[in-house]
Protein backbone atom coordinates (compact mmCIF):
# COMPACT_ATOMS: atom_id res chain seq x y z
CA UNK A 1 0.00 0.00 0.00
CA UNK A 2 1.58 3.40 -1.23
CA UNK A 3 0.98 6.49 0.66
CA UNK A 4 2.07 9.27 -1.52
CA UNK A 5 -1.23 10.02 -2.90
CA UNK A 6 -2.25 11.03 0.89
CA UNK A 7 0.47 12.98 0.88
CA UNK A 8 0.04 14.98 -2.07
CA UNK A 9 -2.89 15.87 -1.07
CA UNK A 10 -1.69 17.79 1.50
CA UNK A 11 0.69 19.42 -0.53
CA UNK A 12 -0.17 22.97 -1.52
CA UNK A 13 1.46 23.27 -5.01
CA UNK A 14 -0.35 19.52 -5.92
CA UNK A 15 -3.40 20.80 -4.63
CA UNK A 16 -3.18 24.54 -6.39
CA UNK A 17 -3.31 22.91 -9.51
CA UNK A 18 -5.29 20.08 -9.16
CA UNK A 19 -7.94 23.33 -8.23
CA UNK A 20 -7.22 25.04 -10.80
CA UNK A 21 -7.85 21.91 -13.47
CA UNK A 22 -10.82 20.83 -11.47
CA UNK A 23 -12.62 24.38 -11.41
CA UNK A 24 -14.01 24.63 -14.85
CA UNK A 25 -15.21 20.89 -15.20
CA UNK A 26 -17.32 21.36 -12.28
CA UNK A 27 -17.91 24.91 -13.20
CA UNK A 28 -19.21 23.63 -16.48
CA UNK A 29 -21.50 20.88 -15.51
CA UNK A 30 -22.72 22.53 -12.62
CA UNK A 31 -23.98 25.36 -15.55
CA UNK A 32 -25.16 22.39 -17.62
CA UNK A 33 -27.48 20.96 -14.66
CA UNK A 34 -28.81 24.13 -13.11
CA UNK A 35 -30.43 25.18 -16.94
CA UNK A 36 -31.89 21.68 -16.96
CA UNK A 37 -33.01 22.16 -13.47
CA UNK A 38 -34.39 25.05 -14.02
CA UNK A 39 -36.50 24.48 -17.12
CA UNK A 40 -37.64 21.03 -15.56
CA UNK A 41 -38.71 22.98 -12.76
CA UNK A 42 -40.00 26.05 -13.63
CA UNK A 43 -41.95 24.63 -16.93
CA UNK A 44 -42.00 20.77 -17.36
CA UNK A 45 -42.95 19.74 -13.83
CA UNK A 46 -46.64 19.73 -13.15
CA UNK A 47 -48.27 22.31 -10.15
CA UNK A 48 -48.89 20.71 -7.01
CA UNK A 49 -52.41 19.88 -6.43
CA UNK A 50 -52.19 21.93 -3.33
CA UNK A 51 -49.06 24.48 -3.16
CA UNK A 52 -50.18 25.01 -7.20
CA UNK A 53 -47.14 26.58 -8.46
CA UNK A 54 -45.90 27.88 -5.47
CA UNK A 55 -44.27 24.63 -4.48
CA UNK A 56 -41.70 25.58 -7.36
CA UNK A 57 -39.84 27.65 -4.78
CA UNK A 58 -38.70 23.33 -3.76
CA UNK A 59 -36.20 23.92 -6.46
CA UNK A 60 -34.01 26.74 -5.01
CA UNK A 61 -34.87 26.18 -1.54
CA UNK A 62 -33.87 22.26 -0.86
CA UNK A 63 -30.52 22.65 -2.73
CA UNK A 64 -29.57 25.96 -1.20
CA UNK A 65 -30.85 24.13 2.53
CA UNK A 66 -28.92 21.20 1.51
CA UNK A 67 -25.81 22.76 0.62
CA UNK A 68 -25.52 24.99 4.12
CA UNK A 69 -26.53 22.41 6.51
CA UNK A 70 -25.65 18.94 4.79
CA UNK A 71 -22.82 19.93 2.66
CA UNK A 72 -21.01 23.04 3.23
CA UNK A 73 -20.93 22.79 7.04
CA UNK A 74 -19.97 18.85 7.36
CA UNK A 75 -17.17 20.12 4.55
CA UNK A 76 -15.91 22.96 6.82
CA UNK A 77 -16.11 20.90 10.06
CA UNK A 78 -14.39 17.64 8.81
CA UNK A 79 -11.34 20.29 7.04
CA UNK A 80 -11.20 21.74 10.22
CA UNK A 81 -11.07 18.57 12.52
CA UNK A 82 -8.42 17.30 9.79
CA UNK A 83 -6.44 20.49 9.87
CA UNK A 84 -6.34 20.46 13.87
CA UNK A 85 -5.69 16.69 14.23
CA UNK A 86 -2.61 16.73 11.41
CA UNK A 87 -1.85 19.90 11.32
CA UNK A 88 -2.75 20.14 7.74
CA UNK A 89 -2.47 23.80 6.50
CA UNK A 90 -4.40 22.93 3.01
CA UNK A 91 -7.17 21.44 5.40
CA UNK A 92 -7.42 24.94 7.05
CA UNK A 93 -7.64 26.50 3.87
CA UNK A 94 -10.45 24.21 3.00
CA UNK A 95 -12.50 25.46 5.92
CA UNK A 96 -11.88 28.96 5.79
CA UNK A 97 -12.77 28.33 1.90
CA UNK A 98 -16.39 27.22 2.96
CA UNK A 99 -17.89 29.66 5.24
CA UNK A 100 -18.75 32.82 3.61
CA UNK A 101 -20.22 29.67 0.87
CA UNK A 102 -22.32 28.16 3.16
CA UNK A 103 -23.21 31.88 4.73
CA UNK A 104 -24.41 32.77 1.77
CA UNK A 105 -26.27 29.85 1.07
CA UNK A 106 -28.39 29.50 4.81
CA UNK A 107 -29.37 33.58 4.09
CA UNK A 108 -31.18 31.84 0.68
CA UNK A 109 -32.64 28.85 2.91
CA UNK A 110 -33.95 31.27 5.22
CA UNK A 111 -35.32 34.18 2.20
CA UNK A 112 -36.52 31.48 -0.29
CA UNK A 113 -38.32 30.04 2.96
CA UNK A 114 -39.88 32.93 4.13
CA UNK A 115 -41.48 33.68 0.61
CA UNK A 116 -42.79 30.03 0.72
CA UNK A 117 -44.26 30.48 4.11
CA UNK A 118 -46.06 33.56 3.43
CA UNK A 119 -48.91 32.13 0.96
CA UNK A 120 -48.34 28.45 2.52
CA UNK A 121 -48.33 29.09 6.02
CA UNK A 122 -49.57 33.16 6.45
CA UNK A 123 -46.28 34.29 8.06
CA UNK A 124 -42.66 34.91 6.58
CA UNK A 125 -41.40 33.59 9.83
CA UNK A 126 -42.08 32.03 12.66
CA UNK A 127 -40.21 30.56 16.17
CA UNK A 128 -40.25 27.07 15.25
CA UNK A 129 -37.79 24.36 15.66
CA UNK A 130 -36.06 23.81 11.64
CA UNK A 131 -36.22 27.67 11.27
CA UNK A 132 -35.03 28.66 14.48
CA UNK A 133 -31.95 25.74 14.21
CA UNK A 134 -31.62 27.30 10.45
CA UNK A 135 -30.67 30.72 11.57
CA UNK A 136 -28.69 29.73 14.09
CA UNK A 137 -26.67 27.49 11.26
CA UNK A 138 -26.19 31.22 9.79
CA UNK A 139 -25.09 32.23 12.85
CA UNK A 140 -22.60 29.62 13.47
CA UNK A 141 -20.97 30.67 10.00
CA UNK A 142 -20.87 34.39 11.12
CA UNK A 143 -19.41 33.51 14.14
CA UNK A 144 -16.94 31.18 12.50
CA UNK A 145 -16.08 34.10 9.90
CA UNK A 146 -15.64 37.14 12.72
CA UNK A 147 -13.62 34.85 14.66
CA UNK A 148 -11.52 34.43 11.88
CA UNK A 149 -11.25 37.76 10.91
CA UNK A 150 -10.53 38.61 15.05
CA UNK A 151 -6.71 37.31 13.92
CA UNK A 152 -3.95 38.37 12.49
CA UNK A 153 -2.24 35.68 12.27
CA UNK A 154 -3.55 32.98 9.91
CA UNK A 155 -2.76 29.89 11.94
CA UNK A 156 -3.95 31.38 15.05
CA UNK A 157 -7.29 31.95 13.14
CA UNK A 158 -7.26 28.83 11.79
CA UNK A 159 -6.50 26.33 15.22
CA UNK A 160 -9.14 29.05 17.00
CA UNK A 161 -11.88 28.71 14.03
CA UNK A 162 -11.57 25.35 13.60
CA UNK A 163 -12.61 24.54 17.18
CA UNK A 164 -15.64 26.28 16.79
CA UNK A 165 -16.62 24.44 13.29
CA UNK A 166 -16.24 21.52 15.12
CA UNK A 167 -18.45 22.25 17.99
CA UNK A 168 -21.10 23.56 15.55
CA UNK A 169 -21.52 20.55 14.03
CA UNK A 170 -23.99 19.39 16.91
CA UNK A 171 -26.41 22.14 15.19
CA UNK A 172 -26.39 19.54 12.11
CA UNK A 173 -28.49 16.80 13.39
CA UNK A 174 -30.53 19.48 15.09
CA UNK A 175 -31.63 21.11 11.58
CA UNK A 176 -32.16 17.94 10.05
CA UNK A 177 -34.37 15.94 12.47
CA UNK A 178 -35.96 19.16 13.85
CA UNK A 179 -39.11 18.22 11.76
CA UNK A 180 -39.46 14.67 13.26
CA UNK A 181 -38.36 15.59 17.14
CA UNK A 182 -40.44 18.60 17.72
CA UNK A 183 -43.78 19.73 15.96
CA UNK A 184 -42.84 21.73 13.32
CA UNK A 185 -44.70 23.71 10.96
CA UNK A 186 -42.18 23.13 8.71
CA UNK A 187 -43.06 19.78 6.70
CA UNK A 188 -41.58 17.30 6.77
CA UNK A 189 -38.67 15.57 4.36
CA UNK A 190 -39.20 15.49 0.91
CA UNK A 191 -36.27 13.63 0.00
CA UNK A 192 -35.20 10.01 2.26
CA UNK A 193 -31.93 8.20 1.34
CA UNK A 194 -33.57 4.84 3.01
CA UNK A 195 -37.13 4.89 2.42
CA UNK A 196 -39.70 6.21 -0.08
CA UNK A 197 -39.63 10.05 -1.49
CA UNK A 198 -42.73 11.58 -0.90
CA UNK A 199 -42.73 13.25 -4.59
CA UNK A 200 -43.95 12.18 -7.66
CA UNK A 201 -41.13 11.42 -10.12
CA UNK A 202 -42.05 14.45 -12.59
CA UNK A 203 -41.54 16.71 -9.71
CA UNK A 204 -38.15 15.02 -8.21
CA UNK A 205 -36.66 14.88 -10.80
CA UNK A 206 -35.54 18.39 -11.13
CA UNK A 207 -35.14 18.40 -7.38
CA UNK A 208 -31.93 15.79 -7.77
CA UNK A 209 -30.37 17.82 -10.80
CA UNK A 210 -31.02 20.62 -9.49
CA UNK A 211 -28.99 19.36 -5.81
CA UNK A 212 -26.49 18.07 -7.84
CA UNK A 213 -25.85 20.87 -10.13
CA UNK A 214 -25.91 23.52 -6.65
CA UNK A 215 -23.61 20.67 -5.19
CA UNK A 216 -20.72 20.82 -8.03
CA UNK A 217 -21.03 24.61 -7.85
CA UNK A 218 -20.20 24.80 -4.47
CA UNK A 219 -17.02 22.14 -6.25
CA UNK A 220 -16.32 24.92 -8.29
CA UNK A 221 -16.37 28.15 -6.38
CA UNK A 222 -14.51 26.33 -3.10
CA UNK A 223 -11.45 25.51 -5.57
CA UNK A 224 -11.37 28.56 -6.56
CA UNK A 225 -11.65 30.16 -3.01
CA UNK A 226 -9.09 27.60 -2.10
CA UNK A 227 -6.39 28.43 -4.38
CA UNK A 228 -6.76 32.09 -3.18
CA UNK A 229 -6.93 30.27 0.41
CA UNK A 230 -3.55 28.50 -0.24
CA UNK A 231 -1.85 31.09 -1.83
CA UNK A 232 -2.00 33.47 1.58
CA UNK A 233 -0.75 30.63 3.85
CA UNK A 234 2.50 29.61 1.25
CA UNK A 235 5.46 30.96 2.34
CA UNK A 236 7.91 29.23 -0.34
CA UNK A 237 8.69 31.25 -3.02
CA UNK A 238 9.97 28.77 -5.36
CA UNK A 239 6.47 27.03 -6.71
CA UNK A 240 4.69 30.15 -6.24
CA UNK A 241 6.83 32.28 -9.10
CA UNK A 242 5.65 29.07 -10.95
CA UNK A 243 2.09 29.56 -10.36
CA UNK A 244 1.70 32.79 -10.91
CA UNK A 245 3.64 32.03 -14.04
CA UNK A 246 6.36 35.04 -12.94
CA UNK B 1 -45.92 33.20 -21.63
CA UNK B 2 -48.47 35.43 -19.15
CA UNK B 3 -49.64 32.29 -17.64
CA UNK B 4 -46.08 31.01 -17.16
CA UNK B 5 -44.97 34.70 -15.49
CA UNK B 6 -48.38 34.68 -13.01
CA UNK B 7 -46.81 31.65 -11.73
CA UNK B 8 -50.55 30.30 -10.97
CA UNK B 9 -50.63 33.85 -8.65
CA UNK B 10 -47.50 32.98 -6.95
CA UNK B 11 -45.81 35.13 -9.00
CA UNK B 12 -45.17 37.59 -6.00
CA UNK B 13 -42.83 34.88 -4.11
CA UNK B 14 -41.79 32.57 -6.75
CA UNK B 15 -39.65 35.13 -8.55
CA UNK B 16 -38.25 37.14 -5.77
CA UNK B 17 -37.09 33.29 -4.64
CA UNK B 18 -35.84 32.43 -7.71
CA UNK B 19 -34.06 35.89 -7.70
CA UNK B 20 -32.44 36.02 -4.73
CA UNK B 21 -31.19 32.41 -5.44
CA UNK B 22 -29.16 33.77 -8.80
CA UNK B 23 -28.13 37.27 -7.14
CA UNK B 24 -26.13 34.79 -4.71
CA UNK B 25 -25.23 32.15 -6.85
CA UNK B 26 -23.37 35.35 -9.49
CA UNK B 27 -22.18 37.59 -5.66
CA UNK B 28 -20.39 33.98 -5.07
CA UNK B 29 -18.43 33.81 -7.85
CA UNK B 30 -17.38 37.03 -7.97
CA UNK B 31 -16.20 36.93 -4.51
CA UNK B 32 -14.34 33.73 -5.07
CA UNK B 33 -12.44 35.33 -7.99
CA UNK B 34 -11.82 38.46 -6.74
CA UNK B 35 -10.31 36.67 -2.96
CA UNK B 36 -7.83 34.53 -5.77
CA UNK B 37 -7.35 37.76 -7.33
CA UNK B 38 -6.33 39.91 -4.63
CA UNK B 39 -4.13 36.77 -3.05
CA UNK B 40 -2.15 36.47 -6.35
CA UNK B 41 -1.61 40.12 -6.03
CA UNK B 42 -0.32 40.17 -2.64
CA UNK B 43 1.80 36.87 -3.12
CA UNK B 44 3.22 39.04 -6.45
CA UNK B 45 4.06 41.68 -3.76
CA UNK B 46 5.82 39.74 -1.53
CA UNK B 47 7.92 38.15 -4.24
CA UNK B 48 9.06 41.45 -5.31
CA UNK B 49 9.80 42.62 -1.60
CA UNK B 50 11.52 39.01 -1.05
CA UNK B 51 9.41 38.93 1.48
CA UNK B 52 9.47 35.03 1.28
CA UNK B 53 11.30 32.46 2.87
CA UNK B 54 13.74 30.72 0.25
Amino acid sequence: MTWTWFHRLGSPPYIYRLAARLTPWFGWTAALLLLVALYDGLVIAPPDYQQGDGFRIIYVHVPAATLSVMIVYTTMALAAATGLIWRIKVAHAVAASCAPIGASFTLVTLVTGSLWGKPMWGTYWAWDPRLTSELLMLFLYLGYMGLRSAFDDLQRADRASAVLAIVGLVNVPIVHFSVVWWNSLHQGSTLSLSGEDNIATPMLVPLLLSILGFTLYFVAILLVRLRGEILRRERSASWIREALSL
Amino acid sequence: MTQFLHMGGYAAFVWPAYGVTLLVVLLNIFWARRLLWQAKQEARRRLATQGFET
